[in-house]
């Protein structure tokens, strides 16, 4: 007999869904970075909710033990999710719910199509959903004739501007009041009850434009399709959080009701949601209490939808958790604290990260779901600051994490080729050099050569590439005539 | 006190300055400082940007260079905080239980120079005068990997003759990341270009920080834009005195 090999679990597979950029991070950025209006929305957003998460956050005395046990629960669940799973299902079949376990995207996808088909709608209303968008469902379901509307204020101002999120939950923190005017007035009476033409860029006026317009599509949908923040295992229990009262509408007004849900989203038992009721709302959108939370458990006749559809998700979140190392991104609570906080992210938006997980989680969690090889500048979207692990509320440490992941990326690039890239070269000679002391003294007598492209400027104003990357903003340091272990060598 | 300094690399070659500066100042409070020759750099680079393996041997450099010291003293929070929070993963990573154990005792023993002062010598005021306008940031892998808290603020805080002016956003990054430099350089540079921002918003003529490398992004921008504020180390700061330049005793 022979030994069987591991091949791998699969990841997200390419082609569908938007977990994969077109670009690499460093040259999507340099667009965004451009962009001055970009550049002027997200320092102000992000500015505004990173003090009132901290606000919030700092008013809750046992905060450090909350994040605690939400990290430590969820990796309780990450440590039997497939026990947990299992009983998920038995839970939601039991109380009249019907489960359907989805390999990856494009499996997700025609399971939700033929539901919708099955319930004979050509028309779904949407409540706000990252799983959703991870597999690109809204255009799985264009292909098939059927029109997704979403419902939530943010992601429907992305949709009918043909335009993608760029931000976990404020998906069109990009975009600013005029622009939201200019795209209602443009887009609105294509798709359904026009904006009004006398509309202003008030966000009263705003608000009001979308609840007109969103009112018609709630009455009129036979099906919904949702995401969830929270599974409660032991239940059967769906949770969906949110501020607007779309998703309240979405779930209880249409007759069916579709969820699509990844694996990772379970809790054990219906008290380990106390944990992270508290932490979510004031992670993410910096409020004590989100507006609106709504739970359901199968059906009941005469109240509410009377099919319900749980589709559960892998889409390379098992070979996530195959990781020891970063399987920690599967605690993950979408509550985008870690974006706000970045400093990269609030330079260059979501859309340079070229994933629905855009900042400093989507470096982390895309190039797991893909395999690093398809997201391989993303774990080097980071200078590592640190600052992103002290908001995270489920304390993932994704600088650590980020430090793995580029491990990854250079051990899947090594013996690709005889001849080693630039970069192994000079950090394999690098290593040389710094593994002798007398290497190494040699190596900074050396460098005083380089006093001599500094002329009399006392300064390096341009060096050759790699490091023109450098010099093309900031002036480097003349070498000294002696280092620190020559003079101490000498004193 | 017997005390090994870990210049860095970066102090070493660019720098030395900074490590004339923190002898002298770990003399004038009493330390015998002793520059173990067989050190050369943490390896922090390498981790970084994902060349783990080629760390392996840096680590293990490192770790042999430092053994036996009761107290090891760097002047950067980065390559100390390399040094408590990666050596022992980079050693586990290689599958090297022994080398795990040894860099997880030196780690243990090393300091970023602020700690040192205020937590092993129990000193704030350390008898130095600096005559100038001067604005502090608290770099990144010093405030969130190793937590160093005010400890910098408050050594500058007894500094005769400083005037210390608050820096706007100072916990923001200023972008230097290390490879990330270059690698994101637009992304960099922006963030440069807001850290600059600031410092220049103070009016300070001298931006301080407790890392060479974050000084040498900072100082890079400023020095581009003519701008007329020099950097300086804290060391720097610190083993300045009523004399003027730091005092180096000959050996």
């Amino acid at each position: 007999m022979t030994e069987p090999v591991f091949l791998g679990l699969p990841t997200a597979p390419p082609g569908v869904g938007h977990l994969r950029g077109r670009r690499p991070f460093p040259e999507a950025a340099r667009t965004a970075l451009g962009d001055a209006q970009l550049r002027r929305n997200l320092a102000k957003a992000t500015g505004t909710i990173r003090a009132k998460r901290a606000a919030v956050v700092g008013e809750v005395p046992d905060w450090a033990e909350l994040r605690a046990a939400g990290a430590a629960i969820k990796d309780q669940v990450l440590a039997g999710l497939d026990g947990y799973l299992v009983q998920l299902e038995e839970q939601v079949t039991a109380r009249g719910g019907v489960v359907h376990w989805a390999r990856d995207a494009t499996e997700a996808n025609r399971i939700v199509t033929e539901l919708v088909r099955d319930a004979g709608a050509d028309e779904v209303v949407k409540v706000k959903s990252m799983a959703t968008q991870e597999i690109g469902l809204n255009e799985a379901l264009a292909a098939a004739g059927i029109a997704a509307w979403e419902t939530d204020l943010a992601e429907l101002i992305v949709q009918l501007g043909h335009d993608s999120p760029s931000h976990i939950l404020v998906p069109a923190i990009h975009r600013n009041r005029a622009e939201i005017r200019d795209i209602f007035l443009r887009e609105m009476g294509k798709v359904g009850l026009p904006a009004p033409a006398d509309l202003t860029d008030q966000p009263r006026a705003l608000a009001e434009a979308a609840r007109l317009h969103l009112r018609r599509k709630f009455l009129e949908a036979g099906v919904a399709i949702s995401g969830a923040n929270f599974a409660v295992a032991e239940t059967g229990t769906l949770a969906v959080v949110e501020s607007e009262g779309n998703g309240r509408m979405c779930l209880t007004l249409p007759r069916t009701l579709v969820t699509v849900m990844g694996i990772e989203k379970l809790v054990p038992t219906w008290r380990d949601l106390e944990v992270f009721l508290q932490l979510l709302p004031r992670s993410s959108t910096g409020e004590r209490m989100n507006p609106y939370t709504s739970m359901w458990t199968g059906v009941h006749p005469g109240d509410g939808p009377q099919a319900f559809h749980l589709v559960l998700l892998d889409n390379g979140r098992t070979a996530t958790l195959a990781d020891p190392q970063g399987r920690a991104a599967l605690r993950c609570i979408r509550c985008s604290a870690c974006l706000n906080v970045c400093p990269v992210y609030e330079r260059t938006g979501g859309h340079a990260y070229g994933s629905v997980y855009p900042g400093p989680i989507g470096a982390v969690l895309s190039p797991q779901l893909t395999g690093v090889a398809d997201n391989a500048s993303l774990p080097y979207a980071s200078t590592l600051c640190g600052a992103c692990y002290d908001v995270c509320p489920v304390a993932i440490d994704i600088p650590q994490m980020l430090v793995h992941l580029r491990s990854r990326v250079v051990d899947a690039k090594r013996g690709h080729s005889r001849v080693p890239s630039p970069e192994q070269a000079v950090m394999a000679s690098a290593a040389f050099a710094m593994d002798s002391p007398a290497r190494w003294t040699a190596a900074l007598r050396a460098s005083r050569l380089g006093r001599l492209l500094g002329g009399r400027r006392h300064r390096l104003t341009a060096l050759p590439p790699p490091l023109s990357a450098w010099t093309g903003t900031r002036d480097a340091p003349l070498p000294p005539r002696q280092s620190f272990r020559d003079w101490w060598a000498r004193r | 006190m017997r005390v090994a300094l870990f210049v860095t690399c970066l102090v070493d070659g660019l720098f030395p300055d900074v490590g004339k500066a923190t002898v002298a100042l770990l003399e004038r409070l009493g330390c015998t400082v002793e520059v173990p020759l067989a050190q050369t750099c943490c390896g922090q680079m390498h981790i970084n940007t994902g060349y783990t393996r080629e760390a392996v041997a840096l680590v293990r450099r490192h770790a042999a260079a430092f053994e036996g010291y009761e107290a090891v003293v760097a002047p950067s929070g980065s390559c100390a905080g390399s040094v408590r929070h990666q050596h022992a993963w980079v050693a586990d990573e290689a599958g090297d239980p022994g080398l795990a154990a040894a860099a997880r005792d030196v780690a243990s023993r090393t300091y970023e120079l602020s700690e040192f002062l205020v937590d092993v010598l129990g000193v704030t005021d350390v008898g130095a005068y600096y005559p100038h306008r001067v604005t502090y940031h608290p770099t990144c892998h010093s405030l969130r990997v190793l937590r160093v808290g005010d400890r910098p603020l408050r050594l500058l805080r007894e500094v005769g003759g400083i005037d210390l002016v608050e820096l706007p956003q100072a916990e923001a990054c200023c972008g230097f990341g290390g490879t990330f430099a270059v690698k994101n350089a637009d992304t960099s540079a922006a963030m440069l270009a807001d850290k600059m921002h600031h410092v220049l918003a103070t009016g300070a003529e001298v931006c301080s920080a407790s890392d060479s490398s974050c000084l040498l992004h900072i100082g890079g921008g400023l020095s581009r834009l003519r701008a007329g504020v020099r950097t300086v180390h804290l060391a720097e700061i610190l083993a300045s005195t009523r004399t003027g330049q730091p005092e180096v005793p000959p050996r």
